[in-house]
């Protein structure tokens, strides 16, 4: 049995400049946010981002690693605006791809089902069609006749995803209320990369949570990073919640001050300087 | 208990009966109210006229009007229901045209807009495959357009162009802080169906960026019945977060 356990910074050494990258949680949910630190902390850029998106989103596009953007929306949840990616979007920072989020979920079923595309009753009517002209529509064969738009596959280069505990194989458990859509982004990427809360022995996934909160399968999984507080300052219940007065912070603070106090060193001084910051306010 | 009765009815309270009657009849299907007005007034219709319905906490649970869970509807499952039908979403709005065309995506133009927004969310499937209806809690013209800048909701005449996928479209009703709206007109545009109490045609005519329908009477929105306010007021929202969307 393949022991899959890595740093965030082995995770972000396999990734390259151009990819794509699905990242999961929603919102300003149990988002992957050590592995999006990582990944800032590297040259990479060029990104293709896939993303239900928040402050992943919103760090990406505002220290300029990403090329396109797929994505429904981009919220902070409590904030409905996320301030960094409105400011990147009305520069032109980026391209964007915007779909509904049914749209999305089906291209991300696609891609982990190998289809080339699904139909879904979604888009046609709206300004989703006008700016992706890309986008094709299928005709039912059946009696019916109705047309629906062709989602194509969104298949990614690698996932990365955050859940409450994992096995050292790479098996992820999520605790909280919504799997939200992390294991459809690992059976979409050619490889995903899980951290987690806390890695427990197999045994003790099972203990005192049902068999149903076994997410992630390790067959879909390359590598696994122990990393408590990993989804800081989005949730990950019911270890934690959001931390709403560090998102405020982040969402008033200029993107180069808050980089600079916050990103400039590795996970550790990360926890430190948020520390320090909540010190400072009593 | 109080006696509320001979308390005077606020606006906000208005529009959490206009936000409610939308669910009337609507049987055993999923409420999902967005935004503070609205999720009162999918409460007050669950507890009162629509004893079916099934209200979600805005995560992953369908939960009892006092919060105690009876299902569980992780977004996933919510898509899927989504385009099962068995759902009336009242949506926001940053514009809507005369036809229900609705934006939440971005002001300006697309590729470089002026104001980005939210995103076009679910606005798309949800016009496609259940009843929408939207709430505006401050009408005015830059929210009533001729034309919204990019559609995420579909309107009446966008789908007309699309018959053999619009057969589940439909848009009920327009709340705003002003009136109710429906488009029971011969082109399916814009009606006033109702003003709230203390409104004037001129009011709404004069917030309207667009031409509405005025029918020669407008029926005012009606009256909540002394119990409806007594649940509004003590049970669901004693907190009062209904006059923080409209203050008067």
């Amino acid at each position: 049995m393949t022991d899959k356990t890595m740093t965030a910074d082995e995770v972000v050494s396999r990734l390259a400049s151009g990819m794509t990258l699905g990242i999961g949680g929603w919102g300003s949910r149990r988002k992957p946010m050590s592995l999006v630190r990582a990944l800032l902390r590297t040259d990479i850029t060029d990104l293709t981002l896939v993303s239900y998106g928040g402050p992943d989103v919103g760090m990406l596009v505002a220290a300029g690693r990403v090329r396109r953007l797929v994505a429904p929306f981009v919220t902070l949840d409590s904030i409905p605006l996320e301030p960094h990616y409105r400011a990147a979007r009305e520069r032109g920072a980026f391209e964007l791809t915007e779909v509904d989020e049914g749209m999305f979920m089906w291209g991300l079923r696609a891609a982990a089902n190998r289809l080339p595309f699904l139909p879904v009753r979604a888009g046609i009517g709206s300004d989703v069609m006008r700016v992706n002209p890309g986008l094709r529509t299928v005709t039912s064969p059946y009696e019916d006749g109705e047309t629906f738009v062709a989602m194509p596959a969104l298949r990614l280069d690698a996932a990365l995803v955050h859940v409450n505990r994992a096995d050292r194989l790479g098996n992820g458990q999520y605790l909280g209320p919504d799997p939200y859509f992390d294991d459809l982004f690992c059976e979409a990427a050619d490889t995903a990369y899980v951290s987690c809360e806390r890695i427990v022995d197999t045994a003790e996934l099972t203990k005192e949570a049902p068999p149903q909160s076994l997410l992630v399968k390790r067959l879909h999984v390359t590598g696994v990073v122990e990393a408590p507080g990993g989804a800081h300052f989005t949730s990950c219940a019911p270890d934690h919640g959001r931390d709403e007065d560090f998102q405020r912070l982040y969402a008033t603070t200029p993107w180069a001050e808050f980089s600079e106090r916050f990103l400039s060193g590795d996970e550790a001084d990360y926890r430190s300087a948020v520390r320090t910051w909540q010190e400072e306010q009593g | 208990m109080t006696d509320v009765r001979w308390t005077e009815v606020s606006r906000s309270e208005y529009c959490v009966i206009a936000c409610a009657e939308a669910w009337r009849g609507a049987g055993e299907i999923l409420a999902s109210p967005m935004g503070p007005i609205p999720s009162v007034g999918a409460r007050l219709a669950r507890l009162t006229f629509a004893p079916d319905l099934l209200l979600t906490d805005g995560e992953a649970m369908i939960v009892r009007p006092d919060g105690t869970p009876e299902g569980w509807l992780p977004y996933r499952q919510h898509l899927a229901l989504v385009s099962g039908g068995r759902r009336h979403v009242m949506m926001g709005a940053s514009q809507i045209d005369r036809y229900g065309n609705q934006n939440i995506s971005c002001v300006g133009d697309w590729a470089r807009p002026k104001r980005q927004l939210l995103g076009v969310r679910g606005a798309p499937i949800n016009t496609l495959n259940n009843p929408t209806s939207y709430w505006i809690p401050r009408h005015s013209r830059r929210v009533f357009v001729e034309k919204v800048d990019m559609v995420c909701g579909v309107g009446y005449d966008r789908v007309a162009e699309h018959p053999g996928t619009a057969r589940f479209h439909r848009i009920p009703r327009v709340v705003s802080d002003l009136g109710v709206f429906d488009f029971a007109t011969p082109d399916r545009s814009m009606r006033l169906a109702s003003l709230h109490p203390g409104v004037t045609v001129e009011q709404v005519r004069e917030a309207t960026g667009f031409e509405l329908t005025i029918p020669d009477e407008v029926a005012p929105t009606r009256e909540p019945t002394p119990e409806e306010l007594r649940l509004i007021r003590e049970v669901i929202d004693p907190a009062d977060i209904r006059r923080r969307e409209v203050a008067t």
